[in-house]
């Protein structure tokens, strides 16, 4: 059909339908078209566009087989309390058929500071493991064979630290770094923009960044040193686009950052690897997927000039979205669950995390973790839709959301490159003040019920309290108390005196790799807070951004 | 609870409830400044203002410290915009002096300009002055230095920071007007960007243009506040420029005009406000109007009629 | 007279989720109320000297991490301890229903769970303020 032809046909179809949807003004301004044709995707070239899976730009997938070789690293996301009860969780997990660890730190852990602070209180064991030295990392990994698992922390300000705690675990195991896999998040340009959790200041957290990523290019070479999150952004209220675009943003601040420390961009770019989320819009999500690998395929060659094709390639973790549980109707979070799952396979993720469906009300229960996998076997091995590659290309609207998703990322990718880079726009509060915005405006949609979210603004029902939820005994916190006491009577404490003052002198130069010395203080029992305290003396802690 | 005794007693509360007094323009305000006010004049008063973003809060924030250090007392007043549609605010300045709030020495209030733009200045001074009274010995004034609202505001301070920061041309243009008389002391923040020497000599050549009070040329500090640099030499100045205050005797000409233009504002505010009362619950004020409308009478020959019947004049 | 509901909105403990408290915030400025945001990690004690240097009518504490027991009562002590004895306390987040009662009893005037609409937050808080 000639082109004339169809938009004539297409005006006709508009003039025909707009008359008949009048009765449905509440449907009439969605974000997307109503119908979506060849118009939409005028210039689309199948070899410049999508190409083959595994090949350049990757838009459909960074493998070449994808869900037709092995499927996706089913990857639930836990720790709480102790090391020992979190240890018990890993070891249940792996035999329910989950195929790799992820490891989830209390907040005083990813805060850098050990249980006994004054500050920890009421945190200690609470939304993770709290770990304040290598004897509870010891623990936390018993009886798991680090030669055979794969492991994702998520930890970002002390990620050094805790991936040297790691290291030294293997090491007594028996198992050479160079034997390790896994991923640190590592990313704390997001701590800065929605997350909290940091500690430093840009530059000398910068600086740890790339000392890991310079030490483990050399030492533990399959480990991913980065997960550059745009999760907890889209948690912060993000749109799609932007979830994608300040998480390029982040990624082009790390490259630079490391390349600007003397790195090889092939050495490190492979390690490098994202994190996405999984939201409700099915078939956007499944556009952002594609998008964002598109564009960093192109940032990668185009703007960094790196060779191989691995460093081109945007592999993702996935966690289906936490804020899009609703505490009403918990029940209900089991199908938003399976729906965003479809959208993170039907993207081509490398891994999944899916969320349980208690977790608006407190930490997940055994029995509600157990269905959030279920819901990723189900999906798997039986709704067909890991069965054929990238099943959704082609589609008018996909194709035509995919080159609207990436335009408006290069836009912001753009507009941060003017203000002097992701670093600066967090410093300034740009990026900050954007999510806000998206953040305020789809609490004001709910609330004037623009936007319908089942059982919360629509379809209540008078609700029974629920009964089972998980709780993390009181105690936790006196127990770590009481261990690190025994701890630092136990220990060589002039073996630790002397590391940690190696490791304030090399932190003050800024040339020195930190990685072997905070190696050497975790091996001496060395406790986090111990190391990081002394890292804030010399960096320094930051200091938020907050504009309302 | 007898606020102004408890609070000269040393009650944080009680300063704390005598500044929301004055704030909501409650009764028992006027009372309370009675007994204050002979309590108050100590106080050393610093005026922070300069461009959204400039970093006046983190440096108002390591000033504090620095005088903590000295062993003096702070108190600090942060300012900020009220929104002209809802009425609200959200006062944000203390997020940066988190570190200063368990220091018993120091006491942040945050205010918000709320609707009463000539009102503002005075309700500044007056928790100034309720500072003053509790003991601070240093006292900052901290605001956003755009429109005159804001100047009025700095007004009742001693010594006036305006924090600058390079790289924002076009602030500098906008508000160079106001900020040049006020400014007794210019603060360049965020020294280590780019562009700090230009913005420097532009303050430099704006300056040679402007000789007012020729035995106090404004100096030009260049600090980092987050990272605390330039700020022992800011405090320097700032000490330089009261001891240059007192010994020129600009300090008690200042603190006699200031005095002088407080009792006047407050002649004309309880003199206007007494009068109106009278016209109001009369019912009069309406009646005059129309015939004033109609040229019946003229608001001249009204003004001296009505003086002279409330006030005797 | 120019009275204005002041507002203390605080995010406790060291949780760094701040979504809900700066929508919440910006809700009750919509409101007309003044919010006074002091930002991540403050300590009860923290807390609880701010609300009294600003003299605030409300203390709305948002928490995701779990240390709601512990963290709430301990502000809420506090303030009765500086004498701030006409405080509306209110606190949000991720908060089990089970633990509501305590809270309640600990003296948290309203505990909103995720879902709630602000506006229901601006009621309670024109309804309850003393």
């Amino acid at each position: 059909m000639a082109n004339e032809t169809l938009k004539a046909k297409m005006q006709a179809y508009t003039a025909k339908v707009e008359k008949s949807l009048e009765k449905f003004p509440e449907r009439k301004n969605l974000a997307h078209n109503r119908l979506y044709t060849p118009l939409d995707v005028e210039g689309f070239d199948y070899e410049r566009d999508l190409s083959f899976p595994g090949e350049f730009p990757f838009t459909r997938g960074v493998q070449p087989t994808m869900y037709r070789g092995r499927f996706w690293t089913m990857r639930q996301y836990a720790g709480f309390a102790t090391a020992e009860e979190s240890n018990k969780r890993y070891r249940y997990l792996l035999e329910q058929g989950q195929t790799g660890l992820s490891c989830a730190f209390d907040l005083p852990t990813q805060i850098g500071y050990d249980s006994d602070d004054p500050i920890s209180e009421g945190e200690v064991g609470k939304v993770g493991v709290a770990i304040d030295s290598l004897a509870d990392m010891e623990i936390l990994f018993d009886s798991i064979d680090l030669g055979k698992v794969s492991t994702s922390m998520t930890i970002n300000a002390p990620a050094a630290v805790l991936l040297a705690m790691y290291i030294a675990v293997a090491e007594k195991q028996g198992v050479a770094a160079d034997q390790l896999n896994g991923t640190i998040q590592n990313d704390i340009l997001k701590e800065y923009a929605a997350r909290g959790t940091y500690i430093f200041p840009p530059k000398p957290s910068m600086r740890l960044i790339t000392n890991i990523f310079e030490y483990c290019s050399k030492n533990v070479p399959n480990w991913n040193t980065i997960s550059i999150s745009g999760y907890h952004i889209r948690e912060a209220g993000s749109t799609a686009a932007q979830e994608i675009a300040f998480t390029i943003a982040d990624g082009i601040a790390y490259v630079d950052a490391a390349i600007k420390a003397g790195l090889n961009v092939d050495d490190f770019a492979g390690r490098l690897s994202f994190f996405w989320n999984a939201h409700n819009n099915v078939l956007e999500e499944v556009a952002k997927f594609r998008a964002s690998r598109r564009v960093w395929a192109k940032v990668m060659k185009e703007r960094f000039g790196a060779a191989k094709p691995k460093s081109w390639m945007l592999r993702v973790h996935t966690q289906t979205a936490g804020s899009m549980l609703t505490a009403q109707q918990p029940e209900n979070n089991i199908v938003r669950v399976a729906l965003q799952t479809a959208a993170a396979v039907l993207g081509g993720t490398q891994s999944l995390h899916t969320n349980s469906k208690d977790e608006a009300l407190a930490l997940p229960t055994e029995d509600s973790v157990r269905i959030a996998l279920r819901t990723q076997q189900i999906v798997a091995y039986e709704s067909g839709l890991a069965d054929v590659v990238d099943p959704l290309a082609g589609s008018y609207y996909i194709e035509a959301l995919t080159n609207k998703i990436e335009e408006e990322c290069w836009n912001y990718i753009k507009k941060i490159d003017e203000l002097g880079g992701a670093v600066v726009a967090i410093e300034k509060g740009y990026i900050q003040k954007e999510i806000q915005e998206s953040a305020y405006k789809w609490q004001m949609e709910v609330e004037q019920k623009q936007r319908i979210i089942v059982g919360v603004n629509q379809f209540q029902i008078k609700e029974k309290p629920v009964e089972g939820l998980m709780r993390v005994d009181a105690s936790v916190g006196e127990m770590q108390k009481k261990k690190l006491a025994d701890l630092r009577a136990k220990r060589d404490n002039a073996a630790v005196k002397e590391k940690l003052a190696a490791l304030e002198n090399a932190a003050k130069d800024e040339k020195t790799n930190l990685m072997p010395f905070i190696l050497d203080a975790v091996k001496v029992y060395a406790t986090l807070g111990e190391v990081c305290g002394v890292l804030r003396k010399v960096f320094g802690e930051y200091e938020a951004h907050v504009s309302l | 609870m007898d606020i102004a005794g408890e609070l000269l007693a040393g009650s944080r509360l009680a300063l704390s409830r005598a500044i929301t007094a004055v704030e909501n323009e409650y009764d028992e305000a006027v009372s309370i400044m009675q007994r204050l006010y002979s309590h108050t004049g100590k106080a050393h008063v610093i005026g922070i203002t300069g461009p959204p973003g400039a970093g006046k809060s983190t440096l108002t924030d390591k000033l504090a410290k620095a005088y903590r250090q000295q062993g003096k007392t702070v108190g600090i007043v942060a300012v900020d915009p009220t929104s002209p549609f809802s009425g609200g605010a959200i006062l944000g300045d203390r997020i940066r002096m988190n570190e200063l709030t368990l220091d018993e020495g120091v006491f942040i209030r945050s205010m918000g300009t709320r609707g009463s733009l000539g009102g503002l200045s005075r309700k500044t001074a007056e928790v100034v002055r309720i500072l003053d009274a509790f003991g601070k010995d240093v006292v900052f004034v901290e605001t956003v230095g755009v429109g005159q609202s804001e100047v009025d505001v700095i007004k009742a301070a001693d010594t006036t920071v305006v924090v600058l920061v390079p790289g924002q041309g076009d602030d500098i243009q906008a508000i160079k007007a106001g900020i040049l008389e006020i400014g007794d002391i210019f603060a360049i923040n965020k020294a280590d960007r780019d562009g700090v020497d230009r913005l420097a000599t532009e303050l430099e050549m704006m300056l040679d243009l402007n000789q007012n009070e020729v035995d106090w040329r404004p100096p030009i500090e260049r600090t980092v506040a987050s990272q605390g640099s330039g700020i022992a030499e800011l405090l320097t100045t700032i000490d330089g420029h009261i001891c240059f205050l007192s010994q020129s005797g600009h300090l008690t000409r200042r603190r006699t005009d200031r005095t002088r233009n407080e009792l006047l504002a407050l002649i004309e505010e309880h003199i206007g406000r007494y009068v109106l009362q009278q016209l109001s619950s009369w019912g009069q004020l309406d009646t005059l109007v129309s015939r004033i409308e109609k040229r019946e009478k003229d608001p001249y020959t009204t003004v001296s009629e009505l003086l002279h019947m409330y006030l005797r004049y | 007279m120019e009275k204005r509901i002041r507002v203390l909105v605080a995010k406790p403990g060291l949780d760094g989720h701040d979504r809900g408290a700066k929508v919440v915030a910006r809700a009750l400025r919509d409101a007309g109320f003044e919010v006074i945001y002091t930002g991540l990690r403050q300590t009860p004690e923290q807390i609880a000297e701010a609300s009294l240097q600003e003299d605030v009518n409300v203390v709305a504490m948002s928490l995701l991490s779990g240390a709601h027991n512990t963290l709430f009562p301990k502000v809420v002590n506090l303030l009765k301890e500086k004498g701030m004895n006409d405080v509306l306390v209110v606190g949000g987040g991720v908060i089990p229903d089970a633990d509501i009662p305590g809270l309640k009893q600990a003296g948290v005037a309203e505990v909103f769970t995720p879902g709630t609409p602000t506006a229901n937050i601006v009621d309670f808080i024109k309804s309850n303020v003393k």
